[in-house]
């Protein structure tokens, strides 16, 4: 277990000492909401990316050129 | 922006045993802005985010954005207290990140905006440069500081300088 370092702005006073269970469970409950929100990020990125995709290939179905589906999408 | 005159109130550097936090408490409200440098580096490799706690608060921040990878440029949005990245162990060693930030107004009775340069260190392909704009909707004046990691811990070196910033 790590200490946590406190310094007193006013008095200068340096604390450490180990976390408190409220402390640690904070901190783990961050993490967890830090992964929840990473994996929605990546899953909002990949399905942009997807309908990106998808909307490119319809529009080289309906007979447009690399270069024109470029212009649309730059 | 306050004529930079920068003031050193604190500083601190993580010992031996590593630390989960730095906290820097009871900061004095004789300044007009506050800036703090960060020279970061975790013990574990799992993660690089970095993120603050204002009065004890993790809550109530917004941020925007933007940043690159060595890759590709990229910008993002979110809604938590964010703040920058730090080296993780599996970056090169004995390298530390850097980040400044810069907290306006930090005794008014305003919302507080937090401006981030954060920049990792790391002799390869990838690495990570960012800039964040972020809000802190709370209107309470600024008297606490602290900054933690998702996981792990600051390594040994790891160092904080806390300045305040008057504009007369």
């Amino acid at each position: 277990m790590a200490d946590v370092i406190e310094v007193n702005c006013t008095t200068n006073e340096v604390t450490i000492r180990p976390q408190t269970a409220e402390e640690i469970a904070a901190a783990e409950a961050a993490a967890a909401q830090a992964a929840a929100d990473k994996a929605a990020a990546d899953a909002a990125e990949k399905a942009k990316a997807d309908a990106k995709a998808a909307a490119i290939a319809k529009l080289t179905a309906l007979g447009l050129t690399a270069d024109e589906v470029a212009a649309l999408t730059a | 922006m306050a004529t930079v005159n920068p003031t050193l109130i604190a500083s601190q550097v993580v010992g031996s045993g590593g630390a989960a936090s730095v906290t820097f408490s009871s900061i004095p409200n004789t300044y007009t802005d506050l800036l703090i440098s960060l020279s970061t580096r975790n013990d574990t490799s799992s993660s690089n985010t970095m993120y603050i706690a204002l009065n004890g608060s993790t809550s109530s921040f917004t941020f925007k954005q933007l940043f690159g990878d060595g890759g590709a440029a990229h910008s993002g949005s979110g809604s938590t207290n964010e703040i920058g990245v730090s080296n993780s162990a599996a970056y090169t060693a004995s390298t530390f990140s850097n980040t400044s930030i810069y907290i306006p107004n930090y005794t008014s009775s305003n919302y507080k905006s937090i401006s981030v340069d954060t920049v990792v260190e790391n002799n390869a392909t990838t690495s990570y440069a960012l800039f964040y704009a972020s809000l802190w909707s709370n209107t309470a004046a600024v008297t606490s500081v602290s900054f933690t990691l998702t996981s792990g811990n600051f390594a040994q070196y790891s160092t904080a300088y806390l300045y305040g910033i008057k504009n007369s």
